[in-house]
Protein backbone atom coordinates (compact mmCIF):
# COMPACT_ATOMS: atom_id res chain seq x y z
CA UNK A 1 0.00 0.00 0.00
CA UNK A 2 2.74 2.42 1.22
CA UNK A 3 4.63 1.92 -1.85
CA UNK A 4 1.78 2.31 -4.24
CA UNK A 5 1.44 5.03 -2.90
CA UNK A 6 4.89 6.48 -3.40
CA UNK A 7 4.54 5.43 -6.80
CA UNK A 8 2.04 7.99 -7.71
CA UNK A 9 3.29 10.52 -5.43
CA UNK A 10 6.64 10.56 -7.86
CA UNK A 11 4.85 10.31 -11.27
CA UNK A 12 3.02 13.82 -10.77
CA UNK A 13 5.79 15.78 -9.58
CA UNK A 14 7.94 14.08 -12.57
CA UNK A 15 5.33 14.76 -14.98
CA UNK A 16 5.51 18.42 -13.60
CA UNK A 17 9.56 18.19 -14.19
CA UNK A 18 8.72 16.64 -17.62
CA UNK A 19 6.56 19.36 -19.18
CA UNK A 20 9.55 21.78 -17.82
CA UNK A 21 12.10 19.75 -19.97
CA UNK A 22 13.71 20.86 -23.35
CA UNK A 23 13.68 18.43 -26.67
CA UNK A 24 15.81 20.84 -28.74
CA UNK A 25 19.10 19.99 -26.65
CA UNK A 26 21.59 18.16 -28.77
CA UNK A 27 23.85 15.38 -27.70
CA UNK A 28 26.69 16.42 -25.52
CA UNK A 29 28.99 15.38 -23.38
CA UNK A 30 32.18 15.88 -20.92
CA UNK A 31 35.30 16.87 -23.40
CA UNK A 32 33.21 18.55 -25.85
CA UNK A 33 33.80 21.49 -27.06
CA UNK A 34 30.65 23.61 -27.13
CA UNK A 35 29.08 27.19 -27.73
CA UNK A 36 26.12 28.31 -25.76
CA UNK A 37 24.15 31.02 -26.75
CA UNK A 38 22.56 32.55 -23.82
CA UNK A 39 20.19 35.39 -23.19
CA UNK A 40 21.00 38.20 -21.34
CA UNK A 41 19.45 40.93 -20.11
CA UNK A 42 21.10 44.07 -19.81
CA UNK A 43 19.59 47.00 -18.93
CA UNK A 44 16.27 46.08 -19.48
CA UNK A 45 17.27 44.96 -23.17
CA UNK A 46 17.76 41.18 -24.31
CA UNK A 47 20.46 40.16 -25.54
CA UNK A 48 22.13 36.79 -26.82
CA UNK A 49 25.79 36.18 -25.58
CA UNK A 50 28.03 33.52 -26.80
CA UNK A 51 30.00 31.35 -24.42
CA UNK A 52 32.98 28.69 -25.97
CA UNK A 53 34.13 26.15 -24.08
CA UNK A 54 34.85 22.46 -23.08
CA UNK A 55 32.39 20.93 -21.26
CA UNK A 56 33.93 19.40 -17.95
CA UNK A 57 30.47 18.24 -16.17
CA UNK A 58 27.64 17.32 -16.07
CA UNK A 59 24.94 16.97 -13.30
CA UNK A 60 22.08 14.53 -13.94
CA UNK A 61 18.90 15.11 -12.33
CA UNK A 62 15.78 15.56 -14.48
CA UNK A 63 14.81 19.35 -15.15
CA UNK A 64 17.41 20.19 -12.41
CA UNK A 65 19.97 18.61 -15.00
CA UNK A 66 23.57 21.57 -14.97
CA UNK A 67 26.65 21.17 -17.16
CA UNK A 68 29.55 23.62 -16.92
CA UNK A 69 31.89 25.15 -19.38
CA UNK A 70 35.62 26.12 -19.09
CA UNK A 71 37.32 28.05 -21.53
CA UNK A 72 40.61 29.88 -20.68
CA UNK A 73 40.36 33.30 -21.68
CA UNK A 74 43.34 35.93 -21.37
CA UNK A 75 45.16 33.77 -19.15
CA UNK A 76 42.15 33.26 -16.56
CA UNK A 77 40.44 30.03 -16.37
CA UNK A 78 36.29 30.80 -16.54
CA UNK A 79 34.03 28.51 -15.95
CA UNK A 80 29.95 29.03 -15.90
CA UNK A 81 27.38 26.65 -15.47
CA UNK A 82 24.13 26.51 -16.87
CA UNK A 83 20.80 24.94 -16.55
CA UNK A 84 20.33 22.41 -19.09
CA UNK A 85 16.71 23.34 -19.72
CA UNK A 86 16.92 26.66 -19.07
CA UNK A 87 14.87 28.72 -21.43
CA UNK A 88 17.78 31.13 -21.91
CA UNK A 89 19.49 29.26 -23.45
CA UNK A 90 18.63 30.08 -27.31
CA UNK A 91 20.94 26.89 -28.36
CA UNK A 92 23.75 24.90 -27.79
CA UNK A 93 26.24 24.64 -30.38
CA UNK A 94 29.00 21.20 -30.41
CA UNK A 95 31.92 22.69 -32.16
CA UNK A 96 34.12 19.42 -31.45
CA UNK A 97 33.92 16.25 -29.18
CA UNK A 98 36.41 15.27 -27.36
CA UNK A 99 37.76 11.59 -26.58
CA UNK A 100 38.05 11.36 -22.22
CA UNK A 101 38.11 8.96 -19.96
CA UNK A 102 36.37 10.02 -16.86
CA UNK A 103 33.06 11.62 -16.65
CA UNK A 104 33.83 14.89 -14.59
CA UNK A 105 37.17 16.58 -15.88
CA UNK A 106 38.21 18.65 -13.12
CA UNK A 107 41.92 17.53 -13.79
CA UNK A 108 41.91 20.17 -16.15
CA UNK A 109 42.10 22.65 -13.79
CA UNK A 110 45.46 21.95 -12.86
CA UNK A 111 46.98 21.92 -16.63
CA UNK A 112 47.84 24.53 -19.49
CA UNK A 113 49.05 24.80 -22.60
CA UNK A 114 49.48 21.67 -24.67
CA UNK A 115 48.74 19.03 -21.79
CA UNK A 116 45.18 20.75 -21.32
CA UNK A 117 44.50 19.86 -24.69
CA UNK A 118 41.81 16.88 -25.23
CA UNK A 119 41.80 14.51 -28.46
CA UNK A 120 39.23 14.41 -31.27
CA UNK A 121 36.75 11.66 -30.47
CA UNK A 122 37.58 9.30 -33.49
CA UNK A 123 34.28 8.56 -35.79
CA UNK B 1 -13.77 31.36 0.98
CA UNK B 2 -10.22 30.55 0.11
CA UNK B 3 -9.19 27.88 1.31
CA UNK B 4 -8.65 24.45 0.63
CA UNK B 5 -7.20 21.13 2.10
CA UNK B 6 -4.62 19.27 0.05
CA UNK B 7 -1.64 16.31 0.17
CA UNK B 8 1.94 17.24 -0.06
CA UNK B 9 3.23 15.48 -3.37
CA UNK B 10 7.14 17.00 -3.31
CA UNK B 11 9.39 19.45 -3.88
CA UNK B 12 11.39 19.93 -7.33
CA UNK B 13 11.80 23.30 -9.68
CA UNK B 14 10.05 25.09 -12.67
CA UNK B 15 11.32 28.03 -14.92
CA UNK B 16 9.68 31.62 -14.28
CA UNK B 17 8.18 33.37 -16.99
CA UNK B 18 12.34 35.58 -17.08
CA UNK B 19 13.45 31.94 -16.91
CA UNK B 20 14.31 31.63 -13.35
CA UNK B 21 14.48 29.03 -11.33
CA UNK B 22 12.18 29.11 -8.87
CA UNK B 23 11.86 26.46 -6.19
CA UNK B 24 8.31 24.94 -5.39
CA UNK B 25 6.62 22.52 -3.30
CA UNK B 26 3.91 20.71 -5.53
CA UNK B 27 0.31 19.83 -3.82
CA UNK B 28 -2.50 17.88 -4.70
CA UNK B 29 -5.54 19.94 -3.48
CA UNK B 30 -8.49 18.93 -3.34
CA UNK B 31 -11.61 18.40 -4.27
CA UNK B 32 -12.70 19.47 -0.77
CA UNK B 33 -16.67 18.86 -0.47
CA UNK B 34 -18.48 20.83 2.32
CA UNK B 35 -19.22 18.45 4.69
CA UNK B 36 -20.85 20.91 7.68
CA UNK B 37 -21.64 24.48 7.89
CA UNK B 38 -20.94 26.28 11.13
CA UNK B 39 -23.37 29.01 11.40
CA UNK B 40 -23.24 32.12 14.08
CA UNK B 41 -26.43 31.52 15.63
CA UNK B 42 -26.23 28.01 16.26
CA UNK B 43 -22.46 27.66 16.78
CA UNK B 44 -21.14 31.09 17.53
CA UNK B 45 -19.24 31.70 14.90
CA UNK B 46 -19.41 31.31 10.78
CA UNK B 47 -17.34 28.39 9.95
CA UNK B 48 -17.16 25.35 7.45
CA UNK B 49 -15.65 22.06 7.95
CA UNK B 50 -14.25 20.31 4.47
CA UNK B 51 -13.67 17.02 3.97
CA UNK B 52 -10.64 15.63 1.39
CA UNK B 53 -9.44 12.62 0.04
CA UNK B 54 -10.64 9.06 -0.50
CA UNK B 55 -10.93 6.31 2.16
CA UNK B 56 -12.55 2.80 2.00
CA UNK B 57 -15.91 2.65 3.55
CA UNK B 58 -14.81 0.01 6.02
CA UNK B 59 -12.06 2.18 7.20
CA UNK B 60 -14.05 4.52 8.72
CA UNK B 61 -15.28 4.01 11.63
CA UNK B 62 -18.90 3.30 12.83
CA UNK B 63 -19.92 6.60 14.20
CA UNK B 64 -18.49 8.48 11.80
CA UNK B 65 -19.71 6.55 8.74
CA UNK B 66 -22.98 7.48 10.33
CA UNK B 67 -21.97 10.54 10.25
CA UNK B 68 -21.38 10.97 6.54
CA UNK B 69 -24.49 8.81 5.93
CA UNK B 70 -26.87 11.42 7.84
CA UNK B 71 -25.11 13.98 5.41
CA UNK B 72 -25.50 11.79 2.36
CA UNK B 73 -21.77 11.93 1.48
CA UNK B 74 -19.23 9.39 1.00
CA UNK B 75 -16.75 9.02 3.64
CA UNK B 76 -13.84 11.30 3.14
CA UNK B 77 -10.64 10.77 5.15
CA UNK B 78 -9.72 13.92 6.88
CA UNK B 79 -11.72 16.72 8.02
CA UNK B 80 -10.75 20.37 9.04
CA UNK B 81 -12.47 22.86 9.76
CA UNK B 82 -12.06 26.97 8.49
CA UNK B 83 -13.50 30.08 9.55
CA UNK B 84 -15.66 31.66 7.17
CA UNK B 85 -15.51 35.46 6.53
CA UNK B 86 -19.29 37.29 7.15
CA UNK B 87 -21.63 36.94 4.29
CA UNK B 88 -20.53 34.14 2.95
CA UNK B 89 -22.79 30.89 2.21
CA UNK B 90 -21.76 27.55 1.23
CA UNK B 91 -24.11 24.75 1.44
CA UNK B 92 -23.36 21.25 2.37
CA UNK B 93 -22.11 18.68 -0.23
CA UNK B 94 -20.66 21.95 -1.89
CA UNK B 95 -16.79 20.64 -3.55
CA UNK B 96 -14.20 23.18 -3.54
CA UNK B 97 -11.28 23.16 -5.81
CA UNK B 98 -7.78 24.46 -6.85
CA UNK B 99 -9.39 27.16 -8.68
CA UNK B 100 -10.08 29.49 -5.62
CA UNK B 101 -7.38 29.96 -5.96
CA UNK B 102 -4.64 31.72 -9.27
CA UNK B 103 -1.18 31.74 -9.38
CA UNK B 104 0.24 35.02 -8.23
CA UNK B 105 -2.14 34.71 -5.17
CA UNK B 106 -0.28 34.46 -1.60
CA UNK B 107 -1.31 32.03 0.80
CA UNK B 108 -0.68 30.14 4.53
CA UNK B 109 0.23 26.89 4.45
CA UNK B 110 -0.37 24.67 7.84
CA UNK B 111 1.04 21.04 8.36
CA UNK B 112 2.43 18.49 10.37
CA UNK B 113 6.26 19.04 10.06
CA UNK B 114 8.69 16.16 10.12
CA UNK B 115 9.60 14.46 13.57
CA UNK B 116 12.81 14.46 14.48
CA UNK B 117 12.74 12.06 18.16
CA UNK B 118 14.61 13.65 21.09
CA UNK B 119 16.71 15.99 19.52
CA UNK B 120 19.71 17.81 21.78
CA UNK B 121 20.41 21.17 21.89
CA UNK B 122 22.44 21.45 18.98
CA UNK B 123 19.76 20.60 16.69
CA UNK B 124 16.56 21.87 18.51
CA UNK B 125 17.99 25.20 19.63
CA UNK B 126 20.93 25.87 17.35
CA UNK B 127 23.40 25.88 19.99
CA UNK B 128 26.82 25.84 19.27
CA UNK B 129 29.07 22.93 19.33
CA UNK B 130 32.38 22.18 21.57
CA UNK B 131 35.62 21.14 19.77
CA UNK B 132 35.52 17.64 18.38
CA UNK B 133 39.14 16.47 18.61
CA UNK B 134 41.98 17.90 20.05
CA UNK B 135 41.22 16.64 23.64
CA UNK B 136 38.26 17.77 23.93
CA UNK B 137 35.47 16.32 26.42
CA UNK B 138 32.88 18.83 25.24
CA UNK B 139 31.16 18.20 21.86
CA UNK B 140 27.58 18.51 21.86
CA UNK B 141 26.59 19.16 25.56
CA UNK B 142 23.89 21.99 26.36
CA UNK B 143 26.35 23.93 28.19
CA UNK B 144 25.68 25.91 31.34
CA UNK B 145 22.09 26.57 32.33
CA UNK B 146 21.96 29.27 35.00
CA UNK B 147 24.24 31.27 36.98
CA UNK B 148 25.41 29.68 40.14
CA UNK B 149 23.76 32.85 41.89
CA UNK B 150 20.19 32.46 40.22
CA UNK B 151 21.19 28.43 42.44
CA UNK B 152 17.68 27.24 40.40
CA UNK B 153 16.93 26.80 36.08
CA UNK B 154 14.66 29.34 35.02
CA UNK B 155 11.67 28.39 33.76
CA UNK B 156 12.07 28.20 29.83
CA UNK B 157 15.54 27.28 29.56
CA UNK B 158 16.38 26.07 26.23
CA UNK B 159 16.83 22.04 26.56
CA UNK B 160 16.84 18.74 24.93
CA UNK B 161 13.38 17.20 24.14
CA UNK B 162 11.17 16.05 21.35
CA UNK B 163 11.36 18.27 18.21
CA UNK B 164 9.30 18.39 15.07
CA UNK B 165 6.01 16.29 14.31
CA UNK B 166 4.10 19.33 15.35
CA UNK B 167 1.73 21.99 13.67
CA UNK B 168 3.39 24.48 11.96
CA UNK B 169 2.36 27.01 9.29
CA UNK B 170 4.33 28.92 7.13
CA UNK B 171 2.85 32.28 5.68
CA UNK B 172 2.95 33.92 2.44
CA UNK B 173 3.74 31.65 0.24
CA UNK B 174 3.36 32.91 -3.51
CA UNK B 175 1.04 30.82 -5.85
CA UNK B 176 3.59 29.52 -8.53
CA UNK B 177 0.92 27.99 -11.08
CA UNK B 178 -2.40 25.85 -10.95
CA UNK B 179 -3.80 23.27 -12.59
CA UNK B 180 -7.18 22.84 -12.38
CA UNK B 181 -7.50 19.44 -14.17
CA UNK B 182 -5.01 17.61 -12.29
CA UNK B 183 -5.99 19.85 -8.90
CA UNK B 184 -2.53 20.62 -8.50
CA UNK B 185 -1.12 23.68 -6.88
CA UNK B 186 2.92 24.22 -7.07
CA UNK B 187 3.31 26.92 -4.35
CA UNK B 188 6.62 28.63 -3.99
CA UNK B 189 9.45 27.52 -1.44
CA UNK B 190 9.30 24.96 0.86
CA UNK B 191 6.00 23.55 3.49
CA UNK B 192 6.01 21.40 6.37
CA UNK B 193 5.69 17.62 6.20
CA UNK B 194 6.54 14.41 4.69
CA UNK B 195 5.60 13.87 1.13
CA UNK B 196 1.92 12.56 1.76
CA UNK B 197 1.27 14.64 4.56
CA UNK B 198 -2.14 16.59 5.07
CA UNK B 199 -1.62 20.29 4.50
CA UNK B 200 -4.29 23.41 4.94
CA UNK B 201 -3.80 25.85 2.54
CA UNK B 202 -5.43 29.55 3.22
CA UNK B 203 -5.56 32.67 1.89
CA UNK B 204 -2.48 34.85 3.09
CA UNK B 205 -3.56 36.68 6.55
CA UNK B 206 -1.72 39.53 5.48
Amino acid sequence: MDTRRGVILVNLVRLIEESQMRKDIPDFGPGDQVRVYFKVVEGGRERTQAFDGVVIRRQRGGVRETFTVRRVSYGVGVERTFPLHSPRIERIEVLRRGRVRRAKLFYLRGLSGKSARIAEKKK
Amino acid sequence: MKAILGKKLGMTQIFDEEGKLVPVTVIEAGPCTVVDVRTPEKHGYAGVQLGFGFVKEQKVSKPLRGYFKKKGLSPLKYLREFRLEEGENLEVGQQIKVDVFKSGDYVDVTGTSIGKGFAGGVKRWNFKRGPMAHGSKYHRGPGSLQSRDAARVFPGRKMPGHLGDERVTVKKLRVVSVDPEKNLLLVHGAVPGTRGSLVMIREASR
